[in-house]
């Protein structure tokens, strides 16, 4: 029987701790356990064997940590291939008449992915990849990845297990007292990736007792289709003179998981501190009791790497305004590569309050695989809203899911048979809850009925590739009314029969209803209340519109979504839209000892005022006067400020943040072409390499921007070749680079060695925590710039010429 | 002597509005600069965990040679500040990866923001610190040397990898040393606090 077979209809039990044992047995504190398959294989078979013998179905192999970070390639072979054959040995001298398997175990690596930590996804991928090699080829039965405390990470290690054999994976996180990863994951969003991406079964272990871990266990079971794992330690461990024991008996341990058995938890087994007793008096109760049956959840379900967002009764937003589509200053931001300006859009329309990020990059003129992936990366980053993928590419749209920490939702899937068979692999291997078009071969259907046949055809064929029904979600495209006035009728009512007779979710492109006609947003947010009473699900729509969050406000308290009407009572004020003279009226006297209420604003630090007034000032005033006569005697006084002693650096940070906000709307009045004026110096700004501290960095770019420079942000951790390649591109006179740590001097003075090399005429500005101008000399920096405003100064010398040399 | 690694979570401690604005660089606070700090506290005072586990080492010195049983290294001011303890309690402590997502996201939105921030997590992770050696010379009727951090008067951060060894920080809090030897998340300390006799 292979362990699929057996895992179908039986209650399955693990062992349990096992590094508490080999402590009992000698194992030296800082020693390496996996070294003990060689070593001590005898120790390693006996554990295994009393195992078995106390009645266990399965045992993990001793190769917790056994991966390349820690042991060399032949090194980490015969270690996986001994923990192996001890675990074989056990199970034939084993005298229990029970089904025995052997589990290859994986362990998390120690690090911390990017990026807040410093291991790659990839590499992270390749090295749980070289582990499941070696265990399928050693003949293990199933694997489990276990203990596992961050979301990316169990993703990486999952990944690896798919891509690198077909044995069945068993994933099982660490769960702390709050009900979460420590890295933030709940249970619900565990088991929306886990499962989307195949894991077989899914579960909890460690770090609590399993009465603590209850709360994990009846989250886990409420949202898994697949069968739920629980191996919690036996309770606290405490020291009672001088040893450790753990606080809850081989009794109360079996009692506190067999009432969870009896809630449906099918695999069960301890972790640290449980011995063989505890698991003798588990499995005797386990065989009294009836396997449960594992019922499918039918939950519509996105995740990120901290939540879940489940599509149910209440409508789901997601914000449509990173998408470069109809949007000048977008296609700018894209086309320069200008991922703050992209990053503000998502925090903004989470601000808003939309549950899900639609992310388009599609431009003709831009590498959409590396843009849509780094922009998903940035956004994750920051952002713990999860994303849908919108792209028609299908290379981009596999390398962003393959990236991304979560289960994504994908933008989109029509009936096509070319489209079909360049998504449904994606979804089936990544996971991911996908829209599709009702669309196919002969366009758009007018009728109803036709696009219905096609969501039929599209569930058929998902079917095929083993996607379940609750992973597609309908868009029956929503048509311009200006066009067909019937346009609409027809996109509801096909939504309406495929929300009643599929039983699937269905979401909108709303605002397309409107197009050609003046006010659109009054049209879309009465057709949005239309569909919503229609069975509409989700809808892809702007934020910003008062209409549309109208209506979903309104319509949540209408439908008793909205317990106690809170959410809308909260809401309710900013659906009345205020004229723009009454919004801002400031006390006049404050303002007396400032030349202007714009620089008033800026040396104060009022970003939202200081973006207002200039909007205002537009309309009277020519855009280079407003930056002349007001923003730069501003900063002129806010920086003389700093540098006397009589500012801080928050202080300058907020009046530079107002600056910022007045200029984007300066450059959003200007023509496209000339925000880059040839007369600005460029400055290449980077973190040096191994470092990923970036604080003063950005600090430096924010400053010069403010003082007309083109900054051109590398970001952090760059390699040197990449600063200069930069550099030379840019034929950019500056050159940046920060570093916080002394490690990562070197790397500071390799770039300007290569500076030097290859582009003679680039001064290297220097600056970061550990720096002084001792250091800076002797790896030969141009400059020393203690400060931002430091490095403003000397740019603005260089640049005029005072000290061109 | 415990030597298992025991891990515990603390309430949180008060917050000290001066420290933070030191850490800022801030020697006095305007108005505006008052109203960022409050704002940054609300914001991160949900997020913030306040965790710690530690584990107790046996200790002799052979000249400036530290020996704590598990690890041993030379370094003359540590030897001094912990001259005549036979054993110290040796502690990681986090306020968790919640206060690097809220740094990171400002230091792209707001880097005025990402400064206070960044201020409040250094005094929210010290102020943990003290609650611990607090909590423990209390619970344990002993006293404390002041604690020792890597990285203090020159002790190098490589010790970090021996601590790392000995207290399994990345299964118990979920804090994780990196190639450059610095922790995420960032706002963790490590330290040696000697036990006086």
């Amino acid at each position: 029987m292979t362990f699929s077979e057996f895992l179908k209809d039986n209650i399955v039990c693990f062992d349990g701790g096992m590094g508490t044992l080999l402590q009992a047995r000698g194992l030296r504190p800082g020693e390496l356990p996996e070294l003990w398959n060689i070593t001590h294989s005898d120790v390693i078979t006996d554990i295994h064997r009393a195992y078995y013998d106390a009645g266990s179905n399965v045992v993990s192999t001793n190769t917790f940590g056994a991966n390349i970070l820690k042991f060399s390639s032949d090194e980490l072979r015969e270690i996986i291939k001994a923990a192996l054959d001890n675990a074989r040995a056990a199970k034939e001298l084993s005298t229990s008449k029970k089904e025995k398997f052997i589990a290859l175990d994986i362990g998390p690596t120690g690090k911390l992915l990017r990026p807040l930590g410093d291991l790659d996804f990839e590499d992270a991928v390749s090295v749980f990849a070289e582990t499941v090699r070696i265990g399928a080829e050693f003949g293990a039965d199933l694997i489990i990845i276990e203990t596992m405390n961050d979301c990316y990470e169990t993703k990486a290690a999952l990944l690896a297990a798919k891509e690198n054999s077909t044995l069945p994976v068993i994933v099982s996180n660490a769960y702390g007292e709050d009900g979460k990863l420590m890295t933030g994951a709940s249970p619900g969003a565990m088991v929306a990736m886990l499962e989307g991406m195949g894991a077989d079964a899914i579960g909890a272990n460690c770090s609590l007792g399993p009465g603590q871990l209850r709360g994990v266990c009846e989250e886990l079971l409420a949202n898994a289709s697949i069968p739920v794992m629980l191996q919690p330690n036996a309770g606290l461990p405490k020291s009672i003179d001088g040893k450790t024991v753990f606080d809850i008996t081989a009794d109360e341990f079996a009692d506190e998981v067999i009432s969870l058995v009896k809630k449906g938890l099918r695999v069960i087994g301890g972790c640290c501190g449980t011995t063989p007793d505890y698991i003798r008096k588990l499995s005797q109760r386990a065989d009294a009791c009836r396997p449960l049956d594992i019922t499918p959840k039918n939950l519509t379900v996105v995740s990120s790497y901290t939540h879940a967002v489940v599509f149910g009764a209440s409508p789901i937003l997601i914000g449509e305004r990173i998408n470069p589509t109809g949007k000048k200053r977008f296609k700018q931001a894209l086309l320069e590569s200008d991922m703050d300006y992209i990053l503000t859009e998502g925090v903004n329309q989470q601000d808003k309050g939309v549950h899900i990020l639609d992310v388009n990059v599609g431009l003709p003129d831009i590498d959409e695989v590396e843009m849509l992936k780094n922009t998903v990366c940035e956004l994750q980053a920051i952002i713990d809203l999860p994303l849908q993928i919108d792209t028609s590419d299908a290379a981009a749209m596999e390398t962003a899911l393959r990236r991304y920490n979560g289960k994504a939702m994908i933008n989109s899937v029509n009936g096509k048979a070319e489209s079909m068979a360049a998504v449904f692999p994606l979804v089936k291997k990544y996971g991911g809850l996908v829209v599709a078009l009702t669309l196919d071969e002969n366009g758009i259907p007018e009728s109803a009925d036709d696009r219905f046949a096609i969501a039929e055809k599209i569930l058929r064929t998902a079917e095929e590739y083993g996607i379940d029904k609750k992973d597609i979600i309908f868009d029956t495209l929503a048509m311009t009314i200006s066009a067909d006035t019937s346009a609409a009728l027809s996109t509801l009512s096909s939504l309406k029969r495929i929300k009643n007779e599929l039983g699937c979710h269905t979401s909108l492109g709303v605002s397309n209803v409107s197009f050609g006609l003046p006010n659109r947003d009054a049209i879309n947010g009465t057709f949005f209340a239309l569909a919503l009473e229609n069975g509409l699900s989700a809808a892809i729509m702007n934020p910003y519109s008062v209409d549309m969050m109208r209506t979903y406000y309104t319509y949540r308290a209408l439908k008793n979504l909205d317990e106690n009407c809170s959410d809308y009572i909260s809401a309710a004020d900013s659906f009345t839209v205020v004229s723009g003279s009454a919004a801002v009226s400031e006390p006049k006297k404050s303002t007396e000892e400032y030349k202007s209420e714009l620089q008033h604003a800026i040396i104060k630090g009022f970003k939202d005022k200081a973006g207002e007034i200039t909007l205002e000032l537009l309309k009277s005033t020519k855009p280079l006067d407003i930056v002349q006569n007001e923003i730069i005697p501003a900063l002129n006084t806010v920086g003389e400020g700093f540098e006397k002693k009589t500012i801080y650096l928050p202080q300058l940070l907020m009046s530079a943040e107002a600056a910022k906000s007045a200029f984007e709307n300066i450059k959003a009045s200007l023509p496209a072409d000339s925000g880059k004026s040839e007369a600005n110096a460029t400055f290449v700004i980077a973190t040096v390499k191994g470092d990923i501290h970036d604080i003063g960095k950005n600090i430096v770019k924010l400053l010069l921007e403010n003082y007309g420079f083109n900054v051109v942000d590398l970001g952090r951790d760059v390699a040197p070749e990449k600063i200069v390649e930069a550099v030379v591109s840019h034929h950019a006179p500056f050159a940046g680079l920060s570093a916080l740590m002394t490690t990562t001097v070197p790397a500071m003075e390799e770039t300007i060695g290569l500076l030097r090399e290859k582009a003679p005429w680039c001064k290297a500005v220097v600056g970061g925590a550990v720096l002084t101008q001792e250091y800076a000399d002797r790896i030969g920096a141009d400059k020393y710039a203690k400060d931002a405003m430091e490095a403003v100064r000397y740019a603005e010398a260089v640049s005029s010429g005072d000290m061109n040399t | 002597m415990n030597t298992e690694i025991i891990t515990k979570s603390y309430p949180q401690p008060p917050f000290c509005e001066k420290e933070i604005l030191r850490y800022a660089g801030c020697k006095a606070a305007n108005e505006e600069t008052q109203l960022l700090l409050q704002s940054c506290i609300d914001e991160a005072k949900c997020r913030l965990l306040y965790n710690v586990c530690w584990r107790e080492l046996t200790f002799d010195t052979d000249g400036n040679v530290c020996n704590f049983g598990l690890f041993s290294f030379s370094f003359e001011k540590l030897a001094k500040n912990l001259c005549g303890c036979k054993s110290v309690i040796l502690f990681c402590a986090t306020v968790g990866i919640a206060m690097d997502r809220l740094i990171a996201k400002y230091n792209r939105l707001s880097p005025a923001r990402a400064v206070m921030l960044q201020a409040l997590g250094s005094e929210r992770v010290e102020a943990l610190c003290d609650s611990f050696c607090e909590d423990m010379m209390k619970s344990r009727n002993i006293t404390l040397r002041p604690r020792f951090s890597p990285g203090y008067g020159d002790l190098p951060l490589a010790v970090q990898r021996d601590i790392f060894s000995v207290l399994d920080c990345s299964k118990r809090l979920a804090v994780f040393l990196n190639d450059s030897l610095l922790m995420s998340p960032s706002k963790s300390v490590t330290a040696f606090a000697g036990i006086c006799e």
